[in-house]
């Protein structure tokens, strides 16, 4: 196995990975965000909220474009670079794939061209609908990739099947109940919904700043903090579901998360900071909080939470049981139908372990033939890197406080004082406006990053998971993306920084004009169906 | 879970086989006009305003058009996780070519015409122009490889493993042969697109994409017909030799396969098939006259027909192979040996029932508000217009 094919494979999933989480969690809150908007406009008749609607939809629109065309490499990189992983858990991980297509693709995508262009040829509330259905689109989306990857990190309903040499799926009902993945989904669409709210803030700060466009500013900020507060609670309260969730189907995370070395006794404390040492495995300069992690991890005063070391050694006892279940294996596969009964059975009672002796195929083509050397470094391996973990996850929890406070700072503000916003306010929100994308960023690092040395948790490690390819290759397609991607984020900053700067671009007398006419065209073709002969706008 | 039990292992084999056909048609059919159009740009609209009125007859559908891609992608993936896994990375550097060309052209719709520049309207209309003819070309080409048959090989662990150099990866591909597929792929996507321009404008504009369709119908018959020529003459096809389990498992290595006769073959075994070609050829007859008299709608229909009769005629001709191997027969995925499990195959069958008409419906009704031509004057007075 060549390593170095695995590393840039990885490279060039993180970075269009990351870039596409860029887009994706904009989408995710604007999207309700202007759906919210249309949908006070059409209760209340009034041309600003259509004013805001079209113009935060322009936005939108802009960052939509975007996450669809980098969803598209994603969609098509497990089988490009990652072919090993694709056949090995494709039965499983295609499936919700292929449903966020059938049910969130189609319709977020065939609406949203409705609504930009369906403005003239819709009535108010048939726009509406429209925009609410990009909106359940875009969500729904997120639902079926986070399906298939807290699959990745909690494999349920599926076992190896010998003769296909791969997983295959016992129980949807169980992949796509997977407390892991309800879990994350919660918590990823929420940190979508503060990232939409803190730029709705943020640019409409700017403009109030500015003096400019006060009554859309005033308004914008009302929504995006009531909206961004109840978001930013609800990330905290799921990231702790999460950590629930982690403290029995990811256990390794955690541990390294918190840089916990030895198992505490319970309740274990909680490292607020510190500096990891991998090499010593110990903390340099922890400051710790006392019971807090316990609490977290395990909602109770009793139960441990095991630490680095222990995992570790119970890594080594599954890699040892997992040997045995390869043994079997090429026996199976030798013999086929021939095959003993008590070898099956035997197969069968270690076969959960397979993946830890596959993670000895770094070193060695056939595990069997391990040295006691390789399978202790096997084992080693199972820890994944935990200062880079120790910190992303602390800077995006720091962070997601912060968000807290400062939607809940604007949402006193709007609501209490009439609006009157003190401009070290508003200052504050412009320059918040990117740290939610580094949050986001963060997470995905805890959660990916967190996952290794695995693409599917115990049963496939990341070593075995890329194509065979050529180191040529995958420089060729890294420079490719890291080229063709800088250019296309400059187009696209360039273009949100001149709509924002333009603002808004019809005025309300405008809306006004178009509200009449629009009106005019209801009536005239009442029951009629689309205005096909009514002059576009 | 019991209820799997229903439909044999077999039948939902072939169902799956069949509805693969549906995806990849349903995207020649929907995102192929997109593609055509963005290959005629720069021939049909000579002025800004022109070229606008051609991106705005696909500006508020391409999204939803592209899902067909995605959905192929993500079909593929859950019901012949071996074709995902092989192809995709077989093809890995035409596969690079054919994200990149897909990014670009989502891209160059939305931002085309946010900007007044005339540099920056000029770029992206080339930009479009390669979004729309590489992939047109690229996806005849790999289809002309797959019918060629493919250097790959699977390991006793069922890894993918690929024969030939950085090059060969790309280069390797564009054979002869292939290069004619690409072509009779690249001009019937145009006569398509010219078709939609002919629906949706009017005046000059149209007259051009008829004029160009109509030439680009010609080419594509010729190239088909030559293409015909060449599997009965010129090309080894591939059969099974050993016994047939159709509802074994997914495992290619346990059968046995010869590289020699013709692919053609079949149609003495399944003669029943020659409907596909029959279909094709008439389709694009009567698409070219369309264009030529300037008919529209009915150009457009039987312009569809040329596609499914054309995409199918080689799914036809190669049943059971979805991709055969050169350097290892063994290996070749086929219809009884590269699919998801008996459960996996059900369940997406279920997920398909229920939301396929959902889809069909509603994009259906999106197409009817946007009915009706668009004009110089829709696209220099509205805000929302690319």
């Amino acid at each position: 196995m060549e390593l170095d094919i695995v590393e840039l494979s990885r490279l060039q999933f993180a970075m269009t990975a990351l870039y596409h989480f860029l887009f994706v969690p904009l989408t995710l809150g604007l999207s309700i965000l202007v759906a919210i908007m249309e949908t006070v406009y059409v209760m209340t008749g009034r041309p600003i909220w259509r004013q805001m609607t079209k113009f935060w939809g322009t936005l939108f629109g802009i960052n939509f474009v975007l996450g669809v065309a980098t969803g598209i490499t994603m969609e098509f990189q497990f089988g490009m670079n990652w072919s090993y992983y694709s056949h090995y858990v494709g039965d499983i991980f295609g499936a919700p794939l292929a449903v966020e297509g059938l049910m969130a693709f189609f319709l977020e995508a065939t609406f949203v061209g409705l609504f930009f262009f369906g403005w003239d040829r819709l009535s108010r509330v048939a726009h509406c609908i429209v925009a609410w259905l990009v909106a359940i689109g875009s969500n729904f989306s997120a639902l079926w990739i986070l399906i298939a990857n807290g699959w990745m990190v909690n494999p349920v309903g599926a076992e190896f099947n010998p003769e296909t040499m791969r997983m295959e799926m016992t129980n949807f009902f169980e992949v796509v109940f997977n407390e892991v993945a309800q879990a994350k989904f919660v918590h990823t669409v929420s940190a979508g919904y503060i990232t939409a709210s803190i730029f709705v803030l943020g640019v409409s700060a700017w403009y109030m700043l500015k003096g400019r466009h006060l009554e859309l500013a005033r308004r914008s900020i009302a929504v995006a903090a009531s909206f961004g507060l109840a978001a930013s609670l609800s990330v905290v309260v799921l990231g702790d579901e999460s950590g629930y969730s982690a403290s029995h189907t990811q256990k390794m995370k955690l541990a390294a998360i918190e840089a916990m070395w030895e198992t505490e006794p319970a309740p274990a404390h909680f490292t607020l900071i510190g500096f990891p040492d991998q090499e010593a495995r110990e903390t340099h300069y922890a400051v710790h909080v006392p019971w807090v992690m316990g609490l977290i991890g395990t909602r109770s005063l009793t139960q441990e939470i095991p630490g680095i070391n222990e995992l570790v050694a119970e890594s080594e006892e599954r890699i040892r049981s997992g040997i045995i279940a390869y043994d079997e294996l090429m026996t199976i596969r030798a013999e086929r139908d021939a095959t003993p009964a008590e070898v099956r059975a035997n197969f069968e009672q270690h076969s959960a372990d397979l993946g830890y002796a596959l993670l000895l195929k770094r070193y060695v083509d056939d595990p069997r033939e391990a040295t006691e050397e390789q399978i202790k470094m096997a084992a080693d391996d199972t820890v994944p890197g935990v200062a880079p973990l120790f910190w992303s996850f602390r800077i995006m929890v720091g962070l997601g406080f912060s968000f807290i406070a400062l939607t809940g700072l604007f949402f006193v503000l709007s609501n209490f004082r009439r609006g009157a916003y003190p401009r070290w306010a508003l200052r504050l929100a412009v320059l918040w406006i990117p740290l939610p994308w580094i949050a986001a960023e963060m997470g995905w690092i805890v959660a990916e990053y967190g996952r290794q040395p695995w693409t599917v948790d115990g049963i496939l490690p990341t070593a075995l998971s890329a194509s065979h390819l050529s180191v040529g290759d995958l420089l060729f397609t890294l420079a490719g993306f890291a080229l063709f991607y800088t250019v296309l984020f400059i187009v696209e900053m360039g273009l949100m920084l001149k709509y924002i700067r333009k603002g808004p671009q019809e005025d309300v007398e405008k809306t006004e004009k178009w509200m009449a006419r629009h009106e005019h065209r209801l009536r005239t073709h009442d029951g009629k169906g689309p205005f096909a002969d009514a002059p576009a706008e | 879970m019991i209820l799997h039990d229903l439909i044999s292992f077999e039948v939902l084999r072939l169902i799956w086989w069949a509805l693969l056909g549906v995806l990849l048609i349903g995207f020649a059919l929907t995102d192929g006009f997109d593609m055509g159009v963005g290959a005629l740009l720069p021939f049909v609209g000579k002025t800004d305003v022109e070229r606008r009125v051609v991106i705005n007859t696909i500006g508020p559908v391409w999204e939803g058009n592209q899902v067909w891609f995605i959905l192929g992608g993500g079909a593929i993936f859950a019901a012949w996780p071996p074709l995902y896994a092989v192809s995709f990375s077989g093809f890995y550097l035409a596969m690079f070519a054919i994200l990149a060309a897909l990014i670009l052209r989502p891209v160059g719709f939305k931002y085309r015409s946010k900007r007044d520049s005339a540099t920056w309207r000029s770029s992206w209309d080339w930009a479009l122009f390669v979004g729309g003819a590489a992939p047109a070309l690229l996806f005849g080409v790999a289809v002309g490889n797959v019918l060629l048959g493919v250097p790959f090989h699977l390991t006793e662990d069922l890894m993918p493993m690929y024969d030939g150099s950085f090059y060969g990866k790309f280069l390797g591909l564009l054979r002869p042969f292939a290069l004619l597929c690409g072509v009779v792929s690249l001009s019937m996507l145009i006569m398509h697109g010219a078709a939609w321009l002919s629906v949706k404008t009017k005046g000059m504009v149209a007259f051009r994409a008829q004029r160009i369709g109509t030439v680009a119908g010609m080419v594509a018959a010729a190239g088909y017909a030559l293409a015909g020529l060449w599997l009965a003459f010129g090309i080894d096809g591939f059969h099974i030799t050993s016994e047939i389990v159709k509802d074994g498992p997914s495992n290619p290595l346990f059968k046995d396969v010869a590289h020699e006769g013709s692919w053609l073959i079949a149609y003495t075994e399944r003669p029943w098939i020659l409907i596909a070609p029959i279909l094709g050829f008439t389709g694009i007859f009567m698409a070219v006259r369309g264009l030529r008299e300037g008919f529209e709608v009915s150009t457009f229909l039987w312009s569809k027909l040329a596609i499914l009769g054309v995409i199918s005629s080689v799914g036809l001709t190669m049943f059971p192979f979805i991709l055969p191997s050169t350097v290892d027969p063994r290996s070749s995925l086929t219809v009884w040996d590269s699919s998801s499990s008996h459960l996996t195959l059900f369940v997406m069958l279920v997920a398909t029932v229920i939301f396929l008409p959902i889809i069909l419906a509603y994009t259906a009704w999106v197409y009817k508000v946007l009915w009706g031509k668009v004009t110089e004057d829709d696209v220099t007075s509205s805000h929302s217009a690319y």
